[in-house]
């Protein structure tokens, strides 16, 4: 059982970025529903959000992995 | 309906190629038993984690389907000195496993290795069948680290791995070589950086001769990109100041997918060079010296002595500030790289299933659902893998303009 703590740090590490992707997803959907004009501006910053959030997420993973 | 029957033509074409060419180069064949060396084929059947790790790493020798091309090496050692050579001077065989070893190298798996042993004789020396034996050993630290074994003439020799920058973070650490060769990954840029020049050169030549024409050929794929990049990236986030940075911006984007590309098209070696930390940490590293250089007065201000806040939060902020200045570029670094590599192990992985399921070909009846189930998710993974090529580089683009933008707004 060697790197079975690492495995579920990084699962944790990815549930919490799975919330907030689908946060940032589900808003962004509503936004376009209601102003369908604003979808270009919405969808360049939907991107940049979830990248931010991705960007913590494997922060968490690479040091659950590498500094075990 | 002959559109159906054309599909399906494809698709049958498409798993004939996959069997006949990935096939013998994973452990397919049996012909291929025989020669195959160490790992993959080890008494308990197929190892997918070292197929995949062999598949992700950068290598020194370009493999394409059944053909090793060889590439220079430049090899420095502070004892031994600059060598220079190609590395088909190791006899490539199988799994880019050397049957030669040259003053003291040797190559394991497509990646060169030192024997550090001085006793070993220099110069050309063939090497023995499966001379290779991969050892798991623990370090002071703890952690575990693999070491290859070689033996040759009843003798075992410990191989060093090449240098790496990382500091021991990633596994690696300074040992008795540096490799400073051209390799897979090397080419592979090379070939995109001569593939985007002639590109764009001919489209630029095209505007400036005729630029009220229509646009023709390859420009007319370039020029919705280019004004897309130019309208969502530059200008949102640069404003009246995009054009300096404009030429910057688009060649971090199309640098990026023209690799991501690359590395997603089937059977010409899938080098993985964007999800390469190295190269990643150096296009980071571009992006932090453009932010700095070009910082305001009012960027540092914010950096180091935030305005508006109480005089005794300003420490902490300026701390958090700092800190941040550097890890803006480290994430860019890792989310680039995390991404990409994670899209071609899944690929690898998805692929390898035909090879669990046959028992590495010990077992024929398991080929027929293993080779639809790992056609199918591989095809759907890569149809993926497109999409996430496109979305990472522009990531990568709008977070640079992002941060650039933050560093030259003036005072408000």
């Amino acid at each position: 059982m060697t790197g079975s703590i690492a495995a579920i740090g990084a699962g944790i590490a990815v549930i919490g970025a799975s919330f907030g992707i689908g946060w940032i997803g589900s808003k962004a959907m509503e936004s376009i529903a209601r102003q369908p004009e604003a979808v270009n501006d919405i969808r360049s910053n939907m991107i940049l959000m979830a990248a931010l959030v991705e960007g913590v997420a494997l922060i968490a993973i690479v040091l659950s992995i590498f500094l075990t | 309906m002959p559109m159906s029957r054309q599909l399906t033509l494809k698709i049958s074409l498409f798993l004939l190629v996959l069997a006949g060419i990935l096939g013998p180069q994973m452990g397919f064949t049996q012909d291929h038993h025989i020669d195959s060396d160490e790992k993959d084929l080890t008494e308990e059947g197929y190892d997918p984690t070292n197929t995949t790790l062999h598949h992700i790493s950068d290598q020194n020798v370009y493999s394409l389907g059944f053909a090793q091309i060889p590439l220079p090496m430049i090899l420095y050692a502070p004892e031994d000195g600059l060598k220079m050579f190609s590395s088909g001077k190791f006899g490539i065989g199988h799994h880019g496993n050397g049957h030669y070893a040259v003053d003291r190298y040797v190559l394991v798996e497509g990646v060169v290795r030192r024997i550090t042993d001085k006793s070993f004789p220099g110069g050309k020396v063939a090497l023995e069948d499966h001379p290779y034996t991969f050892q798991t050993e623990s370090k002071e630290d703890g952690a575990d680290a693999e070491v290859v074994y070689l033996s040759h003439n009843g003798n075992t020799y410990r191989l060093d791995n090449k240098s790496t920058l990382d500091g021991g973070v990633l596994g690696g650490g300074l040992t008795s070589f540096y490799d400073f060769s051209i390799t897979k990954n090397i080419v592979t840029m090379v070939v995109a950086m001569l593939l985007l020049l002639w590109v764009f050169l001919k489209s630029a030549r095209r505007y400036k001769d005729n630029p009220l024409q229509a646009p023709k050929g390859i420009q007319s794929f370039l020029e919705p990109i280019f004004i897309f990049i130019r309208d969502e990236v530059a200008k949102p986030f640069l404003g009246a100041a995009y054009l300096k940075y404009l030429p910057f911006l688009m060649t971090l984007f199309f640098l990026i997918l023209t690799l991501n590309f690359i590395g997603q098209i089937p059977f010409i070696g899938n080098p993985n060079v964007t999800g390469n930390l190295t190269f990643t940490l150096a296009l980071a590293f571009v992006t932090f010296i453009v932010v700095n250089i070009n910082g305001t007065k009012a960027y540092w201000q914010h950096t180091f002595w935030m305005p508006g806040v109480p005089t005794f939060v300003k420490p902490i902020m300026s701390v958090v500030e700092f800190i941040g200045l550097f890890l803006k570029p480290i994430v860019l670094t890792l989310r680039l790289a995390a991404n990409i590599t994670a899209g071609h192990i899944m690929i690898v992985i998805f692929v390898s299933l035909l090879f669990i399921f046959n028992n590495a070909g010990q077992n024929m009846a398991g080929s027929a659902p293993g080779l639809l189930l790992s056609s199918v998710l591989a095809m759907f993974m890569m149809a993926l893998e497109i999409i996430v090529s496109l979305v990472q580089a522009f990531v990568f683009t709008i977070l640079s303009a992002s941060y650039i933008g933050a560093a030259i707004e003036e005072a408000h």
